[in-house]
Protein backbone atom coordinates (compact mmCIF):
# COMPACT_ATOMS: atom_id res chain seq x y z
CA UNK A 1 0.00 0.00 0.00
CA UNK A 2 0.99 3.41 -1.34
CA UNK A 3 0.11 6.34 0.72
CA UNK A 4 -1.03 9.58 -0.96
CA UNK A 5 -0.59 12.99 1.40
CA UNK A 6 -3.94 13.32 2.22
CA UNK A 7 -3.86 10.00 4.41
CA UNK A 8 -0.69 10.83 6.03
CA UNK A 9 -2.03 14.00 7.12
CA UNK A 10 -4.63 11.83 9.05
CA UNK A 11 -2.28 10.02 10.58
CA UNK A 12 0.19 12.66 11.83
CA UNK A 13 -1.33 13.24 15.35
CA UNK A 14 -0.79 9.53 16.20
CA UNK A 15 2.65 9.48 14.46
CA UNK A 16 3.87 11.46 16.62
CA UNK A 17 1.94 10.09 19.58
CA UNK A 18 3.60 6.73 18.49
CA UNK A 19 0.03 5.21 18.67
CA UNK A 20 -0.40 3.96 15.23
CA UNK A 21 0.05 0.51 14.07
CA UNK A 22 3.24 -1.27 12.93
CA UNK A 23 2.72 -1.09 9.79
CA UNK A 24 1.13 1.84 9.04
CA UNK A 25 3.88 3.82 11.06
CA UNK A 26 6.10 1.96 8.57
CA UNK A 27 4.68 3.41 5.53
CA UNK A 28 4.03 6.91 6.70
CA UNK A 29 7.81 7.23 7.67
CA UNK A 30 8.53 5.74 4.26
CA UNK A 31 6.22 8.44 2.97
CA UNK A 32 7.87 10.80 5.30
CA UNK A 33 11.19 10.51 3.77
CA UNK A 34 10.12 11.32 0.50
CA UNK A 35 7.54 14.19 0.60
CA UNK A 36 9.12 17.51 1.56
CA UNK A 37 5.63 18.43 1.69
CA UNK A 38 4.60 16.16 4.89
CA UNK A 39 7.85 15.91 6.22
CA UNK A 40 7.81 19.96 6.51
CA UNK A 41 3.71 19.45 7.97
CA UNK A 42 4.98 17.46 10.05
CA UNK A 43 7.83 19.31 11.45
CA UNK A 44 5.84 22.46 12.28
CA UNK A 45 3.00 20.26 14.55
CA UNK A 46 5.82 19.31 16.48
CA UNK A 47 7.32 22.41 16.93
CA UNK A 48 3.97 24.33 17.69
CA UNK A 49 2.67 21.69 20.25
CA UNK A 50 6.46 22.33 21.85
CA UNK A 51 6.14 25.92 21.72
CA UNK A 52 2.30 26.05 22.86
CA UNK A 53 3.31 23.33 26.08
CA UNK A 54 5.77 25.79 27.29
CA UNK A 55 4.64 27.04 31.13
CA UNK A 56 5.42 30.97 29.29
CA UNK A 57 2.28 30.67 27.35
CA UNK A 58 -0.18 29.93 29.42
CA UNK A 59 0.58 31.49 32.37
CA UNK A 60 -0.80 31.41 35.97
CA UNK A 61 -2.35 35.22 37.01
CA UNK A 62 -0.06 36.52 39.27
CA UNK A 63 -0.65 35.58 42.80
CA UNK A 64 -2.99 32.77 41.61
CA UNK A 65 -2.03 29.83 44.17
CA UNK A 66 -1.63 32.44 47.14
CA UNK A 67 -5.71 33.05 46.92
CA UNK A 68 -6.64 29.30 46.00
CA UNK A 69 -5.15 28.28 49.46
CA UNK A 70 -5.96 30.99 51.00
CA UNK A 71 -9.73 30.45 50.33
CA UNK A 72 -9.03 26.88 51.00
CA UNK A 73 -8.07 28.40 54.68
CA UNK A 74 -11.33 30.49 54.82
CA UNK A 75 -13.26 27.11 53.66
CA UNK A 76 -11.79 25.07 56.39
CA UNK A 77 -11.79 27.32 59.35
CA UNK A 78 -15.76 27.56 58.72
CA UNK A 79 -16.80 24.28 57.80
CA UNK A 80 -14.60 20.99 59.04
CA UNK A 81 -14.75 18.31 57.07
CA UNK A 82 -17.83 16.01 58.12
CA UNK A 83 -16.96 12.33 58.43
CA UNK A 84 -18.63 9.92 55.77
CA UNK A 85 -21.64 8.38 56.45
CA UNK A 86 -21.59 5.03 57.74
CA UNK A 87 -23.66 3.49 54.98
CA UNK A 88 -21.05 4.68 52.44
CA UNK A 89 -18.81 2.29 53.80
CA UNK A 90 -19.84 -0.72 52.68
CA UNK A 91 -20.17 -0.15 48.88
CA UNK B 1 -5.91 0.61 42.31
CA UNK B 2 -4.86 3.80 39.84
CA UNK B 3 -3.63 6.19 42.46
CA UNK B 4 -0.85 8.77 41.19
CA UNK B 5 1.30 7.42 44.78
CA UNK B 6 0.79 5.83 47.89
CA UNK B 7 1.72 8.61 49.79
CA UNK B 8 -1.17 10.62 48.01
CA UNK B 9 -3.33 7.59 48.75
CA UNK B 10 -2.61 8.32 52.41
CA UNK B 11 -3.06 11.75 52.42
CA UNK B 12 -6.57 11.50 51.13
CA UNK B 13 -7.17 8.91 53.87
CA UNK B 14 -5.65 11.61 56.60
CA UNK B 15 -7.96 14.46 55.13
CA UNK B 16 -11.09 12.27 54.94
CA UNK B 17 -9.65 11.15 58.89
CA UNK B 18 -10.15 15.13 59.75
CA UNK B 19 -6.53 16.52 59.26
CA UNK B 20 -7.87 19.05 56.64
CA UNK B 21 -5.21 20.92 56.48
CA UNK B 22 -3.63 18.33 54.62
CA UNK B 23 -5.99 19.26 51.66
CA UNK B 24 -3.24 22.02 50.96
CA UNK B 25 -0.55 19.55 50.34
CA UNK B 26 -2.86 17.37 47.96
CA UNK B 27 -3.85 20.37 46.00
CA UNK B 28 -0.79 22.01 45.38
CA UNK B 29 0.51 19.32 42.59
CA UNK B 30 -2.45 20.31 40.45
CA UNK B 31 -2.82 23.45 40.26
CA UNK B 32 -1.54 24.10 37.15
CA UNK B 33 -3.77 21.75 35.06
CA UNK B 34 -6.76 22.54 36.92
CA UNK B 35 -6.78 26.53 36.14
CA UNK B 36 -5.93 25.49 32.22
CA UNK B 37 -8.76 23.13 32.62
CA UNK B 38 -10.86 25.72 33.58
CA UNK B 39 -9.19 28.46 31.22
CA UNK B 40 -9.59 26.00 28.14
CA UNK B 41 -13.31 26.73 28.29
CA UNK B 42 -14.25 30.23 30.25
CA UNK B 43 -11.10 31.65 28.23
CA UNK B 44 -11.01 34.39 30.69
CA UNK B 45 -8.39 34.22 33.90
CA UNK B 46 -10.35 35.74 36.49
CA UNK B 47 -13.24 33.35 35.63
CA UNK B 48 -10.79 30.41 35.65
CA UNK B 49 -9.45 31.50 38.92
CA UNK B 50 -12.84 31.42 40.49
CA UNK B 51 -13.80 28.49 39.02
CA UNK B 52 -10.37 26.86 40.46
CA UNK B 53 -11.47 27.54 43.33
CA UNK B 54 -15.13 26.44 43.56
CA UNK B 55 -14.28 22.71 41.83
CA UNK B 56 -11.48 22.62 44.73
CA UNK B 57 -13.99 23.20 47.54
CA UNK B 58 -16.54 20.90 46.18
CA UNK B 59 -13.23 18.46 45.73
CA UNK B 60 -12.84 18.73 49.33
CA UNK B 61 -16.52 18.36 50.08
CA UNK B 62 -17.18 15.62 47.83
CA UNK B 63 -13.59 13.92 48.86
CA UNK B 64 -15.20 10.82 50.73
CA UNK B 65 -16.68 10.21 47.58
CA UNK B 66 -13.39 9.55 45.56
CA UNK B 67 -13.13 5.83 44.73
CA UNK B 68 -9.65 5.78 43.31
CA UNK B 69 -10.93 3.37 40.70
CA UNK B 70 -9.55 7.18 38.82
CA UNK B 71 -6.81 9.16 39.15
CA UNK B 72 -7.32 11.25 41.35
CA UNK B 73 -6.00 13.93 39.00
CA UNK B 74 -8.72 13.06 36.60
CA UNK B 75 -11.04 13.84 38.99
CA UNK B 76 -10.03 17.01 39.64
CA UNK B 77 -10.07 17.74 36.60
CA UNK B 78 -13.26 16.50 35.53
CA UNK B 79 -15.02 18.64 38.11
CA UNK B 80 -13.12 21.50 37.16
CA UNK B 81 -14.53 20.94 34.10
CA UNK B 82 -18.12 20.84 35.00
CA UNK B 83 -17.61 23.85 37.58
CA UNK B 84 -16.25 26.07 34.33
CA UNK B 85 -18.93 24.43 32.02
CA UNK B 86 -21.64 25.37 34.81
CA UNK B 87 -20.31 28.94 34.84
CA UNK B 88 -20.19 29.58 31.18
CA UNK B 89 -23.92 28.13 30.51
CA UNK B 90 -25.01 30.15 33.53
CA UNK B 91 -23.29 33.57 32.20
CA UNK B 92 -23.71 32.96 28.20
CA UNK B 93 -27.95 31.86 29.75
CA UNK B 94 -27.71 29.28 26.21
CA UNK B 95 -27.64 25.55 25.76
CA UNK B 96 -24.45 24.52 24.27
CA UNK B 97 -22.70 21.61 22.52
CA UNK B 98 -22.44 18.73 24.66
CA UNK B 99 -18.75 17.32 25.44
CA UNK B 100 -19.77 14.45 24.01
CA UNK B 101 -21.77 15.05 20.75
CA UNK B 102 -20.21 13.89 17.60
CA UNK B 103 -18.31 15.92 15.78
CA UNK B 104 -18.87 17.14 12.42
CA UNK B 105 -17.37 15.65 9.40
CA UNK B 106 -14.70 17.22 8.09
CA UNK B 107 -11.57 17.01 6.70
CA UNK B 108 -8.74 19.12 7.65
CA UNK B 109 -6.30 20.27 5.03
CA UNK B 110 -2.85 21.59 7.01
CA UNK B 111 -1.00 24.39 5.85
CA UNK B 112 1.32 23.29 3.00
CA UNK B 113 4.97 24.45 3.17
CA UNK B 114 7.95 23.20 1.39
CA UNK B 115 9.71 23.21 4.43
CA UNK B 116 10.02 24.10 7.76
CA UNK B 117 12.90 25.67 9.97
CA UNK B 118 12.32 25.38 13.44
CA UNK B 119 11.23 27.89 15.50
CA UNK B 120 12.76 27.73 18.57
CA UNK B 121 11.88 28.44 22.38
CA UNK B 122 13.35 31.72 22.52
CA UNK B 123 10.76 33.00 20.43
CA UNK B 124 8.56 32.76 23.56
CA UNK B 125 10.41 35.95 24.75
CA UNK B 126 8.67 37.70 22.37
CA UNK B 127 4.67 38.91 23.72
CA UNK B 128 3.01 38.60 20.19
CA UNK B 129 4.95 35.01 19.79
CA UNK B 130 2.91 34.29 23.24
CA UNK B 131 -0.12 35.61 22.27
CA UNK B 132 -0.79 34.40 18.96
CA UNK B 133 -0.11 30.87 20.38
CA UNK B 134 -2.84 31.49 23.04
CA UNK B 135 -5.30 33.15 20.67
CA UNK B 136 -5.24 30.47 18.47
CA UNK B 137 -5.92 27.68 21.10
CA UNK B 138 -8.57 30.28 22.22
CA UNK B 139 -9.92 30.01 18.93
CA UNK B 140 -10.48 26.08 18.73
CA UNK B 141 -13.80 24.97 18.92
CA UNK B 142 -14.64 24.25 22.55
CA UNK B 143 -14.91 20.25 21.77
CA UNK B 144 -11.45 20.49 20.19
CA UNK B 145 -9.80 23.09 22.84
CA UNK B 146 -10.53 20.97 25.71
CA UNK B 147 -9.20 17.97 24.21
CA UNK B 148 -5.96 20.15 23.60
CA UNK B 149 -5.76 21.53 26.93
CA UNK B 150 -5.86 17.98 28.50
CA UNK B 151 -3.69 16.27 26.39
CA UNK B 152 -1.19 18.86 25.74
CA UNK B 153 -0.82 21.75 27.69
CA UNK B 154 -1.79 19.46 30.94
CA UNK B 155 0.04 16.54 29.61
CA UNK B 156 -2.54 13.47 30.23
CA UNK B 157 -2.27 10.63 28.49
CA UNK B 158 -4.99 9.60 25.98
CA UNK B 159 -6.54 7.73 28.19
CA UNK B 160 -6.53 9.88 31.36
CA UNK B 161 -8.04 12.81 29.08
CA UNK B 162 -10.85 10.71 28.21
CA UNK B 163 -11.81 9.25 31.76
CA UNK B 164 -11.21 13.50 32.45
CA UNK B 165 -13.41 14.56 30.13
CA UNK B 166 -15.94 11.68 30.13
CA UNK B 167 -15.12 10.84 26.18
CA UNK B 168 -13.55 7.45 24.82
CA UNK B 169 -10.34 7.19 23.57
CA UNK B 170 -11.58 7.54 19.96
CA UNK B 171 -13.65 10.71 20.74
CA UNK B 172 -10.21 11.79 22.27
CA UNK B 173 -7.96 10.88 19.24
CA UNK B 174 -10.22 12.28 16.76
CA UNK B 175 -10.77 15.76 18.20
CA UNK B 176 -6.84 15.86 19.03
CA UNK B 177 -5.82 15.36 15.89
CA UNK B 178 -8.20 17.64 14.41
CA UNK B 179 -7.13 20.57 17.08
CA UNK B 180 -3.79 19.92 16.25
CA UNK B 181 -4.31 20.57 12.25
CA UNK B 182 -6.33 23.03 12.67
CA UNK B 183 -3.18 25.32 14.70
CA UNK B 184 -1.08 24.12 12.65
CA UNK B 185 -3.19 25.73 9.55
CA UNK B 186 -3.30 28.84 11.77
CA UNK B 187 0.02 28.74 12.98
CA UNK B 188 2.41 27.77 10.60
CA UNK B 189 2.03 30.79 8.26
CA UNK B 190 1.65 33.19 11.29
CA UNK B 191 5.31 31.94 12.80
CA UNK B 192 6.78 31.47 9.73
CA UNK B 193 6.35 35.25 8.67
CA UNK B 194 6.32 36.50 12.41
CA UNK B 195 9.81 34.56 13.74
CA UNK B 196 11.73 35.03 10.48
CA UNK B 197 10.32 37.99 9.59
CA UNK B 198 13.88 40.46 9.19
CA UNK B 199 13.75 43.20 11.95
CA UNK B 200 11.87 46.42 10.58
CA UNK B 201 14.96 48.68 12.17
CA UNK B 202 18.36 45.72 12.09
CA UNK B 203 20.67 48.85 13.48
CA UNK B 204 18.97 48.23 16.59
Amino acid sequence: MVLDCAHVWEQISEYLDDTLDAAVREEVQRHLESCEICSAVLDSVHNILILTADDRVFQLPVGYSARLHARIDDFLNQRPLEPPPESSNSG
Amino acid sequence: MEIESESEARLIEQVIAGESQLFHQLIRPYERRLYLTAFSVLRNEADAEDAVQEAVLKAYINLHQFRADARFSTWLISITLNEARYRLRKAKGVYFESLDSPPEEQTFTPAVLVDWREVPSEALDRLEVRQMLVDAVAELPEIYRVVFAARDLEGLDVNETAQALSLTVSSVKVRLHRARMMLQKRLAPLLKTTVRAPRRFPWF
